[in-house]
């Protein structure tokens, strides 16, 4: 039995646990947040030991792995406590907000033989899988182009409450919700390896971009381009969208769907005719053991649960490969003019943004 | 409950197969009389429960009913609450507590059971279920709700939060409050099951995936299919053709074979294809083995 401690119980966090709580190889002995009345309420309704303070947890139980599900400027520092303590860690998205540290860490983990996991969920949805595949396959010719969209309906007016709408907390379109098109543009197309045309704009909020336009430049010669923009109220819910252009045909790959054109048929990829072939999320998805929102929660907990039993050091979302995203932050950041507005608003405010919540 | 039950999936651009479909279909009901028109092709082939979430949109519908009520005397509502998005959205902006918060009534009652913090903790989450039950319960108010459910994105995290004491709550609301059924929504039907006869509730309806492919049925299509036919519950099944997967026949005749299924929920934008369901399962319940039913 795997003994596991939920660090950040926001969205996030109480997803992740009601998925690992249920998962038969682990116990879940511990969390820690600081909203009380949450922990309060878990403590009395589901008996969960509940901490408020990262190290105490640390300290006062005997854990295998951690998942950190804070806030993304809290990560850096979790992590590390945790693999110095010969700890297992599965960390949320961004994996950091300063890639010197997660090279640091990245050693560390791998140094130390400890399973480490971002939650780059996507790269567990079947339909992405697929695209990935075929993409790898050679099927699409010598790959030209690609495209990265990410769009949604999060930030929608100016008023900002939460660590989301405080760059130096990690918040903005940019390491919220372009990092994730980022990590699959590169599982399925390869990583860029330098960034321009930045543009970070905001719409409605304050002190973050709300959108992020590039281009991506590869080293074969190949361009993309990334659309991301999280004021769209035309959108129900996040909508993220793939697509690769090579010299045989193209393919299309959202959440739920892969989309595939091929010039001529492909020896490498026998299932695909020539002309269009669709493949849905009702053929490419895995069964899990327990669902909540989505196969790909569940299938990407269980890979790092069973990355532990089995002794894998190649599991997928590696700190190492979530790197990728990160520089490529940093490379659009630069591009953008610098960090010059972050830092003006790295201190985080008195009291903790918890607080301000329901003071 | 009725044989045959009317989703809202394609009034609100929700299509688990595919987002382009997904955002015709939102397109295409943005106005209240093109839903209503696909309503009343439903109530015309005597489909009269429509089993709805409470998004925002809904209550323009409860609106038109209330005004109608002549037209649709024996209409009834399933409402399935909530409307997940609409607290995930505020979870992200205002945090899991400010979420709360903003759905809940502002009043001097609310403010001081928060900033009590964890002395009130413990009596007040009755409270907070209760009123937040009652705030999605609102849009309903004058119309018949004899089932009420709670949506499958909170069932399943209470699932599998261990958060047990909830579903008693929330069917203890419903029966004593609305003269209701408590009904639950799920992804994880024998798990659920398990943690409801732990808590006493007794032959609940559950709403859960059942389809010939076995999509989205947690567990495995033969643990659903046995547990359907050997435990005590009242099945409504959902995703009857998989979000498009199946043909209409093939998937309905395999939800009319396994017995004890009491009621199919399906969602259709067409005449046509309402149609056509319905005399579908009309046809194919027919020829199974009768199940035993409460009225």
């Amino acid at each position: 039995m795997l003994r596991v401690g939920m660090v950040g119980l926001g969205k996030m966090g109480l997803s992740h646990h009601a998925i690992v709580s249920a998962h038969p190889d682990v116990k879940v002995v511990a969390a820690c947040d600081q909203t009380a009345y949450l922990t309060s309420v878990l403590t009395k309704y589901t008996g969960l030991k509940c901490y408020d303070d990262y190290d105490r947890l640390l300290a006062g139980e005997s854990l295998d792995a951690v998942i950190i599900a804070t806030p993304s400027k809290l990560h850096a520092t979790m992590v590390e406590s945790a693999l110095e303590r010969g700890l297992h860690v599965f960390c949320e998205k961004p994996f950091v907000l300063d890639v010197a540290d997660g090279e640091r860490l990245a050693a560390m983990a791998e140094a130390k033989g400890l399973v480490n996991q971002v939650g780059y969920h996507f790269r567990f949805v079947g339909a992405f899988q697929e695209a990935a595949r075929i993409v790898n396959s050679g099927a699409l010719g010598q790959v030209h182009h690609v495209r990265a969209e990410a769009f949604g309906p999060v930030v929608l007016r100016p008023k900002g409450g939460s660590w989301r709408s405080a760059k130096g907390e990690g918040g903005g379109a940019l390491y919220d919700y372009a990092c994730h098109a980022l990590d699959l543009v590169t599982f399925i197309a390869g990583a860029p390896t330098s960034v321009s045309g930045v543009a970070l704009n905001s719409i409605f909020s304050r002190d973050v971009e709300d959108e992020v336009y590039c281009t991506l430049n590869y080293a074969s010669g190949a361009t993309g381009q990334l659309s991301v923009n999280w004021s769209d109220e035309s959108y129900r819910k996040m909508s993220t969208r793939i697509s690769v252009w090579g010299t045989n045909g193209r393919i299309t790959a959202d959440r739920q769907e892969c989309q595939i054109y091929l010039r001529a048929a492909h020896p490498a990829t026998p299932d695909l005719r020539s002309g269009w072939t669709v493949k849905y999320t009702t053929d490419l998805t895995r069964e899990v053991w327990y669902y909540l929102r989505g196969e790909e929660y569940s299938a990407q907990i269980d890979h790092f649960v069973r990355a532990i039993e089995d002794g894998r050091k190649d599991n997928v979302n590696s700190f190492r490969s979530a790197l990728q995203a990160d520089r490529l932050v940093s490379m659009i950041l630069a591009g953008a003019g610098g960090t010059t507005k972050a830092a003006s608003l790295a201190a985080a405010p008195p009291g903790g943004f918890w607080s301000r919540l329901f003071g | 409950m009725d044989r045959v039950l009317f989703g809202d999936n394609q009034f609100f651009g929700v299509n688990h197969m595919s987002e382009e479909k997904a955002r015709a279909q939102a397109m295409r009901f943005q106005d209240l009389q093109a839903v209503v028109d696909v309503l009343d092709a439903a109530y015309q082939v005597g489909i009269r429960t429509f089993m709805c979430t409470t998004h925002d949109r809904v209550a323009e519908i409860c609106d038109y009913f209330r005004v109608n009520r002549i037209k649709y005397p024996d209409y009834r509502f399933y409402p399935c609450m909530p409307y997940a998005h609409k607290y995930a959205n505020a979870a992200t902006e205002l945090g899991i507590v400010g979420a709360l918060r903003k759905f809940l009534p502002e009043d001097g009652a609310v403010s001081a059971m928060f900033r009590g913090g964890v002395a009130l903790a413990n009596k007040d989450i009755e409270a907070i279920m209760q009123m937040l039950v009652d705030a999605e319960m609102k849009m309903f108010d004058g119309l018949s709700t004899p089932v009420i459910f709670i949506q499958n994105v909170i069932t399943d995290l209470l699932l599998g939060l261990g958060m047990r004491d909830a579903f008693r709550i929330f069917a203890n609301h419903v029966r004593t409050r609305y003269g209701a059924e408590p009904g639950f929504i799920t992804m994880n039907l024998p798990r659920l099951l398990d943690v409801l006869d732990e808590i006493g509730i007794e032959n609940p309806i559950v709403c859960a995936n059942v389809n010939k492919i076995g999509f989205r049925m947690c567990g495995g299509i033969d643990l659903y299919e046995k547990t359907i036919a050997t435990r005590r519950f009242r099945p409504i099944a959902m995703s009857v053709l998989a979000s498009g997967a199946l043909s209409p026949r093939e998937a309905i005749e395999y939800v009319c074979r396994q017995p004890k299924i009491e009621s199919i929920v399906f969602g259709a934008s067409s005449r046509g294809n309402i149609q056509q369901s319905k005399s579908l399962i009309d046809e194919l319940s027919r020829s199974c083995e009768p199940a035993a039913v409460a009225p």
